[in-house]
């Protein structure tokens, strides 16, 4: 750090000499610590929330034969007379050694059900963000080279219109034309352990055009508003001045120091990527963490509702904290403070 | 005459006809129905089930937390499944509902239907390689009697006092009272028989069926590839076959209409219009034996009154429900829980239809005054709300005044059915007359929701329970259906029909009423064309 010496002297050994010493370090670590506690705070709500839910597993499960006992059976076993903090901290407690326990309904491991979920979840919403954050950041630059002429229009107008369509409209819109009408795209998306991974590739193209839709919009319009922000300072001017061409001034003076807002609508996109795609994944019959979530939220399986929550919830705080510490490693007055 | 029937035959083959439209053109035509059911057969059976294929189902009806354990079977796609790899003694013939043989070669009973004798298939090889035996029977029937196995097919068992070997290929089944139904009961889809009974591995899916299991992926899809050497000829027809989970109706209907999957479940009366206009498509409705109600306590306050149980019953339209709940895809029902998808179903009840006169005097008579409170809930069935008000604008008409409460669908299997005085509800129906009112309308049954109780109503069922005599059992069955209707505190305005779409690459659909998709026989009794 070139600045390290201005700040006080480091006394050696001690924590709050280290963090001084690395202003950034202490930054990160303490949005890490934060998430840490937020997390925590959204696992007492999610048990609470789902405690004071109406509808019980035991009635759900049974449905027209739930006689008394049949239900006061099933409490009992699924240890549901117990108080609620200790099935709270008994929860937790699991969760910290990475055990979400069992599901109610068919007594399998929660977190092994949840591994193969989120690896599909992830795949789709990996192969849709290295479609749309390209895309979306290329079509910003290129909307704001043509800025307020035809091409920028254009770009708006569908993007726009893109992200107005509810995510299911456009799902069925894509299913109807690609799989019913022209029939070449591949429709129910199920995608399954032995499957090649062309096969797989091809599986999922409607869901990831649908969810690059309705994310595309959101992120192109940042970077076109960042960097056309940028566009109107003296520098370019100079830049313009020196006779460089448009599209180097947009991508090697502009984009560095409009990246900050970028990254930020960027993360929370991907985000939405993987904890959005509820619905999407149900339309496309995609075996991924939404659907199991649906499948659990119907017959009140609750340890599958509350892993299912947390996951998504330490996705979402997970990608936030990046884009925090990404804002902050991007813009050098934090990079290197007073 | 005969030439255009083997036309439309040939029609029917190809699934391009639905065998009740062939019916409904022979009966035109001037041909009795047993002629021409068995014309359609002989015809069909001339084109020949097409061998060979990869068979698709998109099914609604399955969850992550489904097992291969038919103990735990509750749902439409480990039902349908099981009928791909599993089998049972014996099933239920499509065409009248009677016992047909399957593992159990032939049975015969003692003369008080007490003692039943089964003789088990020789023959038959389990997926394992094992031969089936009747020990493998013995154990299978004995799991599912237990209280620990938690079978669904427990309530069945329960009336089965001893199940034990008797010569190397029979099992000797003995009840505690008569029981004439025992064969029926035996079809019942828990009962798949497993090697060893399924004690050491419940869900290992090794049965005895036409394919074997080759993917289980809970809540996602299963597969089936054929069993080489299967005993039975006319089922198991395409190569494999596969249920993909489609719980989204609109994304069933794309993936049948795109041509992804050959046949869907459960589609939609409202958007049954939509799916006709596919031209690759044709819808294979089926009457059950299922049924929508609006159940009255007969024990409380008003409903004690049989003048008012009347009066309600009189101001049903039942024509409309079908029409407009139903859309047609059903058939009015008579305020007994029987149709003709029953064995020794009476024809000849008169039919009760919409008489807003009878009502109004029936209602007079009670002395009934003030607004009667109907609850309801579309967790009840499928438009139940839009049932309630329907029957209190033609209550009205008949000057009865219905108040209308609307309860969450969340606890209302616990809250409001088998509680509340007045709801609506539905039933699934059971494979025989005799488990249906066992069920429901004897006294003191634990779902007995209409609280309805007769002495000489729960003399008839045991009687008419242990009757091996046909003629005479129909002729009880006969005189209960008419004590439900006239006295029981049900009204029952319709039957629903299953309704399948089936892409037109399909021929051999067969309607069965047993269940939906051809009571899960589809995708081993059709093939691809």
């Amino acid at each position: 750090m070139s600045n390290a010496s201005t700040s006080p002297p480091a006394s050696k050994g001690s924590a709050g000499g280290f963090f001084s010493s690395n202003p950034l370090l202490a930054l990160i670590l303490q949005r890490i610590f934060l998430g840490f506690i937020l997390l925590l705070a959204i696992s007492a709500l999610l048990f609470i929330g789902i405690e004071v839910l109406p509808g019980d597993f035991a009635q759900a499960y049974l449905g027209q034969s739930a006689t008394p006992e049949a239900i006061a059976n099933i409490r009992k076993e699924l240890g549901l007379d117990a108080p609620l903090l200790e099935r709270y901290f008994g929860w937790l407690g699991g969760v910290l050694q990475g055990d979400f326990g069992t599901s109610w309904a068919n007594k399998a491991s929660v977190s092994e059900q949840i591994g193969k979920r989120l690896g599909n979840t992830l795949f789709l919403a990996f192969w849709a963000a290295v479609v749309s954050v390209p895309l979306a950041i290329g079509l910003g630059m290129i909307a704001v080279h043509y800025r307020n002429r035809f091409i920028d229009r254009l770009i708006n107008v569908i993007s726009l219109a893109a992200i107005s369509l509810p995510e299911f409209f456009t799902g069925y819109l894509l299913i109807l034309f690609f799989a019913v009408n022209w029939g070449i795209a591949i429709f129910p998306s199920t995608v399954f352990a032995d499957m090649s991974f062309g096969d797989r590739l091809a599986a999922i193209a409607l869901p990831c055009a649908t969810l690059v839709l309705v994310v595309l919009a959101h992120m192109m319009r940042m970077t076109r508003a960042a960097i056309l922000n940028i566009m109107s300072s003296a520098y370019i001017e100079t830049a313009e001045l020196k006779g460089l061409d448009a599209f180097r001034i947009i991508a090697k003076h502009a984009a560095p120091n409009a990246i900050a807002p970028i990254i930020n609508v960027v993360a929370l996109n991907l985000a939405y990527l993987v904890v959005g795609v509820v619905v999407v994944e149900v339309i496309f019959v995609y075996p991924g963490m939404g659907q199991y979530l649906v499948d659990a939220v119907t017959i009140r399986d609750m340890p599958v509702v509350q892993a299912c929550g947390l996951v998504f919830a330490a996705v979402y705080i997970i990608l936030n904290m990046l884009a925090d510490v990404l804002g902050i490693l991007a813009n050098p007055r934090l990079r290197h403070p007073k | 005459m005969t030439d255009e029937l083997k036309d439309l035959g040939m029609l029917v083959a190809r699934g391009q006809v639905s065998r009740r439209d062939f019916l409904g053109r022979a009966a035109a035509l001037g041909l009795a129905a047993p002629l021409a059911t068995s014309l359609l057969s002989s015809t069909v059976l001339a084109a020949g089930p097409n061998k060979g294929g990869h068979m698709k189902l998109g099914m609604n009806g399955g969850t992550s937390a489904d097992s291969l354990d038919p103990a735990t079977f509750a749902s439409s796609i480990p039902f349908t499944f099981g009928r791909v790899w599993g089998e049972t003694l014996t099933e239920t013939s499509p065409v009248d509902g009677s016992p047909v043989p399957v593992l159990a070669e032939s049975w015969e009973a003692s003369p008080d239907a007490k003692s039943w004798r089964f003789k088990i298939r020789k023959g038959v090889t389990f997926h394992n390689g094992k031969e089936m035996t009747a020990d493998d029977v013995v154990a299978t029937l004995l799991r599912h009697s237990d209280d620990d196995a938690k079978s669904g097919a427990l309530g069945v068992m329960k009336t089965i006092q001893g199940i034990k070997k008797d010569g190397d290929d029979g099992v000797l089944v003995t009840l505690d009272s008569g029981n004439a139904d025992l064969p029926y009961m035996l079809s019942d889809y828990h009962l798949i028989i497993q090697p060893g009974g399924g004690v050491e591995e419940p869900a290992a899916g090794i049965g005895t069926g036409p394919y074997k299991v080759s993917v289980n992926e809970p809540g996602v899809r299963y597969a089936a590839e054929r069993h080489e050497g299967h005993w039975r000829e006319g089922v198991g027809h395409a190569d494999s076959v596969e249920i993909l989970v489609i719980n989204d109706l609109t994304a069933r209907m794309a993936a049948l209409t795109s041509g992804q999957v050959h046949m869907i479940n459960r589609v939609d009366p409202k958007t049954i219009g939509l799916l006709k206009r596919a031209p690759t498509v044709s819808i294979e409705n089926t009457a059950g034996r299922g049924h929508y109600v609006f159940i009255m306590h007969t024990d409380k306050e008003p409903f004690l009154n049989t003048d008012l149980r009347l009066a309600l019953k009189h101001a049903m339209n039942r024509e409309q429900m079908v029409e407009q709940i139903l859309r047609g895809y059903g058939t009015v029902g008579n305020d007994f829980p029987i149709n003709a998808a029953y064995a020794n179903f009476s024809d000849d009840i008169p039919q009760r239809t919409f008489d807003p006169d009878k009502a109004k005097f029936h209602f007079k008579k009670s002395g009934h005054d003030g607004a009667v409170l109907l609850r309801t809930s579309n967790a009840a069935f499928n438009g139940a709300e839009d049932a309630a008000v329907l029957f209190q604008q033609s209550c009205s008409q008949a000057g009865i005044q219905i108040e209308i409460k609307r309860e969450p669908a969340d606890g209302y299997w616990s809250n409001v059915w088998n509680v509340q005085p007045f709801c609506t509800s539905y039933w699934g129906g059971r494979p025989t007359q005799d488990q249906m009112y066992s069920v429901a309308y004897q006294t003191g049954a634990d779902w007995n929701d209409t609280k309805w109780s007769r002495p000489a109503f729960d003399e008839l069922l045991v009687a008419a329970r242990a009757e091996l005599d046909e003629a005479r059992r129909k002729e009880l069955y006969r005189e209960m259906a008419l004590m439900v209707r006239d006295d029981g505190g049900l009204i029952l305005p319709m039957f629903n029909d299953f309704i399948a779409a089936v892409s037109k690459k399909v021929g051999g659909y067969v309607h069965d009423a047993g269940g939906e998709m051809s009571n899960g026989f589809a995708p081993i009794r059709a093939w691809l064309a």
